[in-house]
């Protein structure tokens, strides 16, 4: 497994306690598991979405991971309704250890409230708290 | 054998190490009034003699195949176990039936399940089975509560013609959750009235039996259809699947989950258990369905060999979020049928299943020649209902004197049919036997 200094923690991204990142798309947001979850996780063999239309409060569970080792969930890390849901991560789960900030994301969401992302963790607090956890 | 193996001073040891004085000492958060005062209301231990003559009484007292001509079924049926079955299961690889973590050392247990689940399937007609749960009852609730999580609905219906017993379970599982069990009536020709279903809002799965309990085969395709018009799953339940040695299989007509007893593929009835819970579903569904699954890979070395999989739905992975909290297989029972399956095979279940039907024709007709009502017109496989007349208590005792079980009678599930009987003729009756009781009743 990655040092902690060795995780790729983009700074256009917002990070959670849980371990997922969202993205600022304007009106939407993106999100995804950021590097350390996946890392962590290791091989991810299979992924259960949401289905596009459901809403969910923050801190909801919206989906699973199931890695080689473990089953996750992954919760929301903002209010809001399911737009997109990564589709290519049916057939390619994987993609969410290969590129989980690109083509690895897994859902786009209408936030209830556009500024709630910022009450998320910026990339250097969320690498504090990752620091702390050690 | 000793059943309590510890010493006394194995006992104050494990005592001190655990910090307590002493056993009431080491139980005290236990509130008093969940424990038990006094001592268990059993009977003197009795020789290994005295405990046979007492079987054998017992035993004598009971009505049993083939002294007895017992032409009942409902749920439990008597078929011929081949000798085969018997020898293979009597193997010492095979005595310690539990399901197997360690794929190096338990390739034979595996390799076994692994071919139960691929038998199930073909008989079924279905894409994935589970290495079976404890019976046809636990398997139909625990398909129910799988069709909850796969539409993420809360009501289910189900036929009034499913198993009483079944019903009874499916009540056990799902009331003290927040789920609701509506129940669908029969129609006049012995099939569930499917008609209410589509006036039914946030209906996970509809669930009906085939053969149902009164031995009628189910319009599967038109049910299937109904309940995904309203989006929900159709559940299939059955206890004699035999008959799909004969009839079309669930697979092939919508079916997105089969679940049954498989008590009639070579297990003994042993008065009422164990049983064998079969379960198959759709392939998609897989990662919902509950239970044990083996499956093929290869090893390092390119070899083929089989290993559980799919354990991350289970609840030694998942903990309180696992599919289902059954963690378990019945490996002896499930490894049971698979030998009668294999040694029968696929003509010779078609065989069997036709000479069940045969049977059970013959009868039918006997019976209504002799002057007897056969209430419901739709096809029966091994079962079917007679109205013997509510006068029939005395003819019944009187035939029990000849050794002859005239059927089961319906009105204790079923109030509105009094003088109802429901009959079962296997392949292990004979037509002197049938004839014996068509004589029986006339009388």
């Amino acid at each position: 497994m990655k040092e902690i200094e060795e995780l790729f923690l983009p700074e256009n991204v917002r990070y959670t306690e849980m371990h997922e990142w969202t993205r600022d798309d304007g009106d939407n947001v993106t999100i995804g598991i950021d590097d350390y979850a996946q890392d962590q996780l290791g091989d991810i063999v299979f992924v259960e979405l949401p289905e596009i239309g459901a809403t969910f409060e923050k801190g909801e569970e919206f989906g699973t991971l199931e890695s080689v080792k473990a089953v996750s969930e992954i919760y929301m890390p903002v209010s809001g309704e399911i737009i997109a849901i990564n589709e290519a991560l049916e057939e390619a789960p994987e993609l969410i250890n290969s590129a989980p900030y690109n083509d690895g994301w897994i859902i786009e969401v209408k936030p209830n409230d556009p500024d709630e992302i910022n009450t998320l963790m910026s990339s250097s607090e969320y690498l504090e708290m990752l620091k702390g956890e050690e | 054998m000793r059943y309590l193996p510890h010493t006394e001073e194995d006992v104050s040891s494990m005592l001190r190490a655990a910090g307590a004085e002493d056993m009431d000492d080491l139980f005290s958060m236990i509130p008093g009034n969940c424990k038990m005062n006094g001592s268990l209301n059993l009977p003197e231990a009795l020789t290994e003699w005295e405990l046979n003559a007492l079987m054998d009484g017992l035993s004598e007292k009971m009505a049993v195949s083939p002294e007895y001509k017992i032409f009942m079924g409902a749920g439990s049926y008597n078929h011929y176990i081949p000798e085969s079955v018997s020898y293979l299961l009597s193997r010492s690889e095979f005595s310690t039936a539990y399901t197997p973590y360690q794929p190096e050392i338990s390739q034979g247990t595996l390799q076994a399940i692994y071919e139960y689940q691929t038998l199930v399937t073909r008989l079924l007609g279905m894409e994935v089975a589970n290495a079976s749960m404890y019976d046809g009852a636990s398997a139909l609730a625990e398909a129910l509560l799988m069709a909850t999580r796969v539409t993420k609905r809360k009501k289910v219906a189900l036929s009034e013609l499913i198993h009483p017993y079944y019903r009874d379970v499916v009540r056990t599982y799902l009331e003290p959750g927040d789920y609701e069990i509506v129940e669908l009536p029969r129609l006049e020709n012995g099939r569930t009235d499917i008609s209410g279903v589509a006036g039914m809002d946030d209906l996970a799965a509809v669930a009906i039996q085939s053969p149902n309990f009164f031995g009628c085969i189910e319009d599967l395709r038109t049910t299937g259809a109904v309940a995904h018009e309203s989006g929900a799953l159709f559940v299939l339940s059955f206890t004699e699947p035999l008959a799909y040695g004969l009839f079309k299989n669930p697979g092939c007509q919508e079916a997105d989950i089969v679940c049954g007893e498989g008590q009639s593929l070579g297990i003994p009835q042993s008065f009422g258990g164990p049983g064998l819970g079969m379960f198959a579903c759709r392939m998609k569904h897989v990662r919902d369905m509950p239970g044990r699954v083996v499956g093929k890979t290869t090893d390092v070395d390119g070899r083929p060999g089989f290993v559980l999989t799919l354990a991350t739905r289970e609840q030694h992975i998942r903990r309180e979020k696992a599919k289902s909290n059954i963690c378990t297989n019945n490996s002896l029972c499930a490894l049971a049928s698979a030998m009668y399956m294999a040694s029968v095979g696929g003509t010779g279940i078609r065989e069997l299943a036709c000479l069940n039907y045969d049977k059970t024709e013959y009868l039918k007709r006997g019976l209504s020649e002799a002057g007897f009502g056969i209430p419901f017109d739709s096809p029966t496989f091994n079962e079917f209902v007679v109205e013997f007349g509510e006068n029939f208590k005395d003819t019944y005792k009187k035939l029990l004197e000849q050794r002859i079980i005239a059927g089961i009678p319906l009105v204790t599930w079923y109030p509105d049919l009094p003088g109802h009987y429901l009959l079962c003729v296997t392949e292990s009756m004979s037509r002197e036997d049938m004839d014996a009781l068509i004589k029986g009743v006339r009388s």
